[in-house]
């Protein structure tokens, strides 16, 4: 386990360095006041933000950049091979309508992926602890007939019993058709499923640009497919077919006119039963699941289910990406990950108090020595660039957030490196999440891998310490291994 | 002796008052997916605030958002013109759910100035919350009492 105990010491240099930091931290402290974050930026779910906020996508975006990859050079070689000829010798809409069509899928591709497909914010604390106390409550002794479990609250929507589950990562009873993306780690709402083609979940928002995008693509593929073919046949009277086979690519849209044709037709049939593509593998709605089941969300008509889809209000966001963090706006509750601590302790104040930075070393020593007791391999390897270990200090702290790039040099900077963390790129708040598992648990995870920096705990003095860290069963062991750390540090 | 409610305003509400505990009204969703909130008189608002009083804010604010959410003719027109445009005409125009949210933020700050904030409660616009509760603050009652 690299603790940094074998890199030459840099002594207990806690005071000077210190206030150096200290007046440092003031400074920077200063520039924060004068830039306020955005609220994207402590957002405690599994997306990427691009453009201050204004576009929001899953973490896997790979798959979306073929997909634009494919359509860009399948339309490009279209318009590159096909349309000269086409133009000249039938008629110039065709390369028209070919780019009406492909700017038209490219606009909804982009509005598919970019915007938020309907994330539900996460509870408050206040309201997450409210839940907890009505759960308790309905806890109480059972009376007779039927209750269902106490994570469960059952409502009856047009006649057919529907039930809310309780969201452990989000804390939240989710509404109706709501549910919970594990890859992007939010409740979405009319959660349809997780598109990496598009890069980002479908949920209510998005929705109609999805069903648009796939829509107008098998357009396209087959106008492309149609035309290349009339091409070819209309080049082999002259040329000869397999001269001019060569000089068009077929080969490049057939398959995908199937697959997209198909995934039409399945959202079609979707679209016109109001049902989303969760509802339907999971057959929630089926006769076979029950005589008297029927999906209590649609309109009755199949006109009235498909003007409803593509036609009615969209709902703006509740999440507000591009909003100010207010100093006194409650945060929510993030799932076993330090960003929301982050943020409060930015906000709490921070004068780097010499007592303050050598309380704050005693706490990062004690913990430091938690992960040699339980000692848990995942959190060395972390994917973040791990600490160049410049001082021993400093290497207990680095192996708990293993993706903060880089923390200051010296230790006893940690107490006022609360701030300078928060300064951090906000996608390494993403990376906690690659050490809890991403199905929801009720628990939160292992305790080390919670542990952004005890040196918090000196700031935001309202922050339960015992939630993270719980110093009474360690006492004497820490005093003993505390000792021995700054025996080590200081030779 | 009676305090002029006048004096108890919402800005000094938000800046001295301490909070002695928040309430929250759930959503009701036995309407079906309608953003509607359960109108029913919490428990700990009865010494603070008249039920009826209560009730028809919620009732109003409810209706509000079943405006919102209204599918109809307009709704409709809204969303091809939408459609046709490729969606840029929202680069100019707000859709018809914000304007209402609109009129739902400005029904919240008037009814908190008139009514609540008198009374030491403070409603947070649901939005807020990602219209899943309405947060209703209670304050304590100290400021009430001491001399102005």
């Amino acid at each position: 386990m690299h603790l940094g105990l074998d890199e030459p010491a840099r002594e207990c240099q806690y005071n000077p360095i210190c206030t150096r930091n200290s007046s440092s931290m003031e400074t920077s402290g200063h520039k924060k006041k004068r830039t306020p974050r955005r609220k994207w930026q402590i957002f405690p779910g599994r997306n990427r933000f691009y453009c201050n906020g204004r576009v929001m996508m899953a973490r896997q975006t790979g798959v979306f950049y073929l997909t634009l990859i494919l359509i860009m050079v399948t339309s490009g070689l279209f318009f590159a091979f096909d349309c000269p000829f086409l133009a000249s010798n039938l008629t110039p809409a065709i390369p028209v309508i070919g780019g009406v069509l492909f700017v038209f899928v490219l606009g909804m591709l982009f509005r598919a992926s970019f915007s938020d497909p309907g994330v539900l914010p996460r509870a408050t604390p206040d309201e997450a602890a409210d839940l907890e106390r009505q759960i308790d409550a309905s806890n109480g002794p059972s009376g007779p007939g039927y209750r269902p479990p106490p994570r469960i609250r059952e409502v009856v929507i047009n006649g057919q019993t529907v039930k809310l589950k309780y969201c452990f990562t989000c804390k939240i009873f989710r509404p109706p058709r709501a549910s919970h993306c594990s890859l992007c780690d939010n409740c979405v709402e009319r959660f349809d499923h997780h598109c990496p083609w598009v890069g980002n979940c479908v949920g209510k928002r998005n929705y109609r640009f999805f069903y648009l995008f796939i829509l107008s693509l098998s357009f396209l593929t087959v106008f492309i497919f149609a035309f290349v073919i009339t091409h070819v046949i209309l080049r082999s009277n002259r040329t000869g077919f397999l001269s001019a086979l060569k000089d068009s690519p077929v080969l490049v849209c057939f398959f995908s006119v199937w697959s997209i044709m198909g995934l039409s037709g399945f959202h079609t049939y979707l679209i016109s039963s109001n049902q989303t593509t969760n509802e339907d593998i999971k057959g929630s709605w089926s006769t076979k699941r029950a005589k008297d089941n029927y999906n209590p969300y649609s309109y009755g008509n199949i006109l009235t289910n498909c003007c409803a889809a593509l036609c009615g209000p969209l709902p703006p966001s509740l999440i507000d990406r591009r909003g100010f963090i207010q100093p006194d706006t409650p945060q929510p509750v993030s799932h076993s990950n330090g960003s929301s601590m982050y943020n409060s302790t930015q906000l709490q104040s921070h004068m780097c108090d010499q007592e303050h930075c050598i309380q704050s070393t005693k706490f990062v020593l004690q913990a430091a020595a938690t992960p040699l007791l339980h000692s848990d391999p995942v959190m060395m390897g972390g994917e973040g660039p791990t600490l160049p270990g410049k001082s021993s200090l400093g290497g207990p702290c680095a192996s708990l957030t293993p993706s903060q790039p880089s923390l200051p040099s010296s230790m006893p900077g940690l107490g006022c490196a609360g701030d300078m963390l928060t300064l951090r790129d906000p996608d390494t708040h993403c990376h906690h999440h690659h050490f809890v598992s991403p199905e929801e648990t009720p628990s939160p995870g292992p305790m080390p891998l919670t542990l952004p920096c005890p040196a918090h705990m000196t700031h935001g003095g309202h922050m339960n310490p015992a939630q993270l860290y719980d110093p009474a069963s360690q006492d004497s062991l820490h005093e003993d291994s505390v000792r021995g750390l700054v025996k080590l540090s200081s030779v | 002796m009676l305090y002029p409610t006048q004096t108890h305003s919402l800005q000094e509400l938000q800046q001295q008052a301490a909070v002695a505990s928040k309430v929250y009204v759930q959503r009701d969703y036995n309407s079906g997916k309608i953003c509607k909130f359960q109108t029913k008189f919490p428990s700990e608002l009865e010494s603070r605030v008249d039920k009826q009083q209560f009730e028809e804010t919620m009732q109003t604010l409810n209706n509000l958002y079943a405006e919102a959410e209204k599918i109809g003719g307009k709704s409709y027109l809204e969303g091809c013109l939408a459609c046709m445009t490729a969606y840029t005409i929202f680069l100019c125009m707000e859709t018809h759910y914000e304007k209402v949210l609109k009129k739902i933020a400005r029904f919240v700050k008037e009814q908190n100035e008139k009514i609540y904030a008198p009374l030491g409660l403070l409603l947070t616009d649901p939005i807020e919350r990602g219209l899943r509760v309405v947060e209703i603050t209670i304050f304590e009652d100290r400021s009430i009492g001491s001399g102005r």
